[in-house]
């Protein structure tokens, strides 16, 4: 009796140590994927959901893209636009009227003719105020579209979008609007499949199952085949796409790796072939590799301070461009962001489809006690203290410190920092509860219009209290009406010039988007957009080999 | 006995209410909603997304609905999932953090247990001090270090163990149950080696030896049953606090279960699924308290005749 208890207990502790020894060496993720054709991606966070007209984050977007396409797709080598479900477009001369021609192979994932009858119903649907959709302002470019989607036009047949036949697809836009082919390829754009969608509930519910694996139809490279909440999500190539044989990947996992440190631990031992980031600490021990899976590239996101210009004393444009200048961006990018970020001078990334910022300031510590002095505070006497709010987070402490440190140095005065939770800090900014605050922006597309309207007098996102009726002028009725693309970028340097004289924001670094990629991972080029278009990817097996 | 339950289930009623109520209130009170984001949401948006979540109406008037919904066993739809219920959440979740905690209990049990009859067999001696000062470091070490630092040596430098996932590659349950259950490990431990030093001084104990008992079976058959009961009362409650603190292992080893959905929806102003996990959970605690207390019950006769007189 007591033996067998015994042995009963040492069960358990038995089991363990076979277990520790069965699973030592197996074939690990990658190079299985390898095989098989399928990539294990790592996708940062649980996606909120697939549908394409309520989610709002890049991990929705990766997994939607696969799922659905849109009317044009971008190429991930160059960005430009390339033909997705219409295989053509036309622009007229005035630029106001784009006319879709779709793809007669274009096929819904049951086997359906994708019509242009699909896009009217869903954009109809993206556009409803009752749909709640957060992105509906990708749409705004066409004719009536915005006042449909604030409840101030009842009659949809009003808003310009015509379908001229089955497969024509007519659009009037408000004004011209060179970046509208680009924002089809954004999934707010994307055509649902009507008769799915009815099937559960009606066109605006958001709580229908539609999307679940059993039921959804889509019309992208891909089907999804698995959804395990937080756990994984399968999906297949797919029979039914029109460009189906370009498609190289079998099927893609997609991995909810929320913790980053553990994501990198995965990628490690060869159960990811695609990191969606890197711990910043991390980066010097990669750098230092020899052909190292560590990948930077510049990325559309620009990383600054906003300044509430109603309080004092950052309504003194001199005491905003002293905080400015007194930033030595270099080092703080060399030492505490490891190299990794760019020094920004402006609120537009360098390289923007071509636009480069001004740059009308450096780090000049003499010019900003100038400055400081000016705007009657010498040597910081009489600083009337400034408080610096940011989202907790160690990066965001990390660079606040820094600067509060080089304020100190250089103009001799104090900057208090304030974490917040990211709702609280949420709220302050949206209520203009706050001195200074730290903010991000990533492009929605690739045009510097989608930087410099932030700062339009009634922009949603302005939050600094700046407002310039002559720089509205030259975003909203100078830039739209340029003939070339050299009018229209000097029309933004110039707009852009004023805003950084007027320093409604401290621009700090522009993004780079930093992953780990396999080497057997192939055609998955860095882009500005960290664009993922997975109709490239292939794997390479010989991967060894080809180093 | 049943008197008992019956009276402690009742008792339980009113302080599930006035969990619901607390939450219900504190969460509205916090500053930022469940839509608020980096980039701004249009008035008209927001107006919808209120409307489709009937947040437009009266405080109260929500506080009724919500328990009217609750009373039919719904916890509503989830702010930051549109499209699944609270109760399907959960339900996605409860097992998974449910298979991790019997785990870590298992592993709390085994080398808390051992190491605590160890010590208390010799007390004040080297065989008492090394699994003590062992139980020490366990307590004192969080799992947001253990966790990693196990990954390190058996995952990555020795290779012998997954990293991450619950149940996709054999072998990958060990380090996440091992991680969350070394904590309690170190509880049980001192709590079996206090208990079995009462127990091991009893006069049943000196009898048994002067029978001629060889020790081991002095310890298994007659000093263990009445030496583990302080360890049993404390497993209802450690296994509740397993199911509800286990959101640190799950995020190390990405694991899906329930504790990372409930520190989730409080970031992100997740108002049903806040309610819904609290509410789930503050039951369960009642539940597991009132089972340890009965089990305690059963394995010491005394305190069984004092429930029977309630």
């Amino acid at each position: 009796m007591s033996l067998r208890r015994t042995a009963l207990k040492l069960l358990p502790t038995l089991c363990l140590c076979v277990t520790l020894v069965a699973c030592g060496s197996g074939e690990s993720r990658v190079v299985q994927g390898n095989r098989n054709g399928i990539l294990h991606y790592g996708n940062g966070t649980e996606p909120q959901g697939l549908d394409p007209h309520i989610v709002t984050g890049l991990p929705e977007s990766h997994i939607v893209r696969a799922l659905f396409e849109g009317l044009a797709v971008k190429n991930p080598f160059t960005l430009e636009p390339e033909p997705g479900v219409a295989q053509s477009w036309d622009i007229s001369e005035d630029g106001r009227t784009v006319t879709f021609h779709l793809n007669p192979q274009a096929r819904w994932s049951n086997g359906d003719t994708m019509t242009a009858h699909d896009y009217v119903w869903s954009w109809q649907r993206a556009l409803n105020p009752a749909m709640g959709n957060q992105y509906a302002y990708m749409l705004y470019p066409i004719e009536n579209a915005e006042a449909f989607a604030t409840g101030k036009l009842q009659d949809f047949a009003e808003v310009g979008v015509k379908a001229l036949d089955k497969h024509t697809l007519q659009v009037q836009l408000v004004t011209a609007t060179p970046y509208f082919i680009q924002l089809m390829d954004h999934y707010s754009t994307f055509a649902v499949h009507r008769p799915t969608i009815e099937k559960f509930g009606q066109a605006t519910d958001r709580f229908t199952p539609w999307t679940r694996v059993e039921n959804i139809v889509g019309n992208g490279a891909f089907t999804l085949k698995e959804w395990k909440l937080n756990r994984r999500i399968r999906v297949e190539k797919s029979g039914t796409y029109w460009d189906r044989d370009r498609v190289k990947l079998n099927g893609v996992v997609f991995y909810p790796t929320e913790n980053i440190s553990s994501e990198e631990r995965m990628f490690r031992v060869g159960q990811l072939h695609y990191t969606q980031t890197i711990p910043l600490d991390k980066i010097p021990v990669y750098r230092a590799m020899e052909n190292s899976p560590y990948v930077n590239a510049p990325y559309l996101g620009t990383y600054y301070y906003l300044l509430n210009i109603n309080e004092a004393p950052l309504q003194d444009v001199r005491v905003r461009r002293a905080l400015s200048l007194a930033i030595d961006r270099e080092r703080l990018n060399n030492t505490v962001l490891h190299a990794a970020n760019v020094p920004a001078y402006g609120i537009t990334p360098p390289g923007t489809l071509g636009y480069q910022p001004p740059k009308l300031f450096g780090h000049d510590v003499a010019a900003a006690r100038q400055l400081l002095a000016e705007a009657g505070f010498p040597d910081g006497e009489g600083w009337p203290g400034l408080e610096l709010t940011y989202n907790t987070s160690e990066s965001h402490r990390k660079i606040a410190v820094a600067l509060q440190q080089m304020w100190k140095d250089a103009l001799n005065i104090e900057v208090t920092l304030s974490n917040q939770e990211w709702k609280v800090y949420l709220d302050s900014v949206d209520q203009m509860n706050f001195q200074m605050a730290r903010r991000g922006w990533i492009g929605d597309y690739v045009d510097p219009n989608n930087f410099l309207d932030l700062f339009l007098c009634d922009g949603g996102n302005n939050n600094t209290g700046f407002c310039d009726p002559q720089y509205d002028d030259m975003i909203t009725r100078q830039a739209p009406r340029a003939k070339s693309r050299e009018e229209r970028y000097a029309i933004f340097y110039a707009a852009e010039t004023l805003l950084m004289e007027q320093m409604p924001f401290i621009p700090i670094y522009t993004y780079t988007s930093n992953h780990l990629i396999h080497p057997s991972v192939r055609d998955m080029p860095s882009n500005l957009m960290d664009s993922l278009n997975l109709k490239y990817v292939w794997l390479d097996q010989n991967w060894e080999g080809a180093q | 006995m049943w008197r008992f339950i019956a009276y402690r289930l009742l008792q339980a009623i009113p302080v599930i209410l006035a969990v619901i109520t607390v939450t219900f209130f504190l969460v509205r009170v916090a500053p930022g909603g469940p839509f608020d984001s980096e980039k701004a949401v249009v008035p008209e948006v927001k107006a919808a997304l209120e409307a489709q979540y009937r947040l437009d109406q009266p405080l109260l008037t929500q506080y009724a609905a919500y328990l009217g919904d609750l009373a039919q066993g719904e916890l509503g739809p989830s702010f930051k999932y549109p499209g699944r219920s609270v109760n399907e959440l959960i339900a996605a979740g409860l097992p998974v953090t449910a298979e991790l905690g019997l785990y870590a209990l298992l592993v709390a049990m085994i080398i808390g247990g051992v190491a605590g009859i160890i010590a208390s067999l010799k007390p004040n001696t080297a065989q008492d001090y090394l699994p003590m000062s062992a139980a020490m470091i366990g307590i004192c070490m969080p799992s947001f270090l253990l966790g990693p630092l196990l990954v390190l040596v058996f995952g990555i430098y020795l290779d012998w163990l997954p990293v991450s996932g619950w149940g996709d590659i054999p072998g990958d349950k060990i380090l996440p149950a091992i991680t969350l259950g070394s904590t309690y490990a170190a509880y049980i431990a001192r709590l079996s080696r206090a208990g079995m030093l009462e127990v091991m001084t009893q006069d049943y104990i000196r009898t048994a030896r002067a029978k001629g008992l060889p020790e081991w079976q002095v310890v298994t058959r007659h000093a263990l049953r009445g030496g583990l009961i302080p360890v049993v009362a404390f497993l209802g409650p450690a296994f509740a606090g397993l199911l509800s603190g286990s959101f640190v292992v799950e995020t190390i080893f990405q694991i899906p279960g329930l504790g990372r959905f409930y520190v989730q929806a409080a970031f992100n102003r997740d108002y049903t699924m806040i309610l819904g996990t609290t509410v789930f959970l503050s039951t369960l605690i009642v539940l597991f308290n009132l089972l340890s207390d009965i089990l305690a019950a059963w394995m010491n006769p005394r305190l069984r005749t004092q429930f029977s007189e309630h």
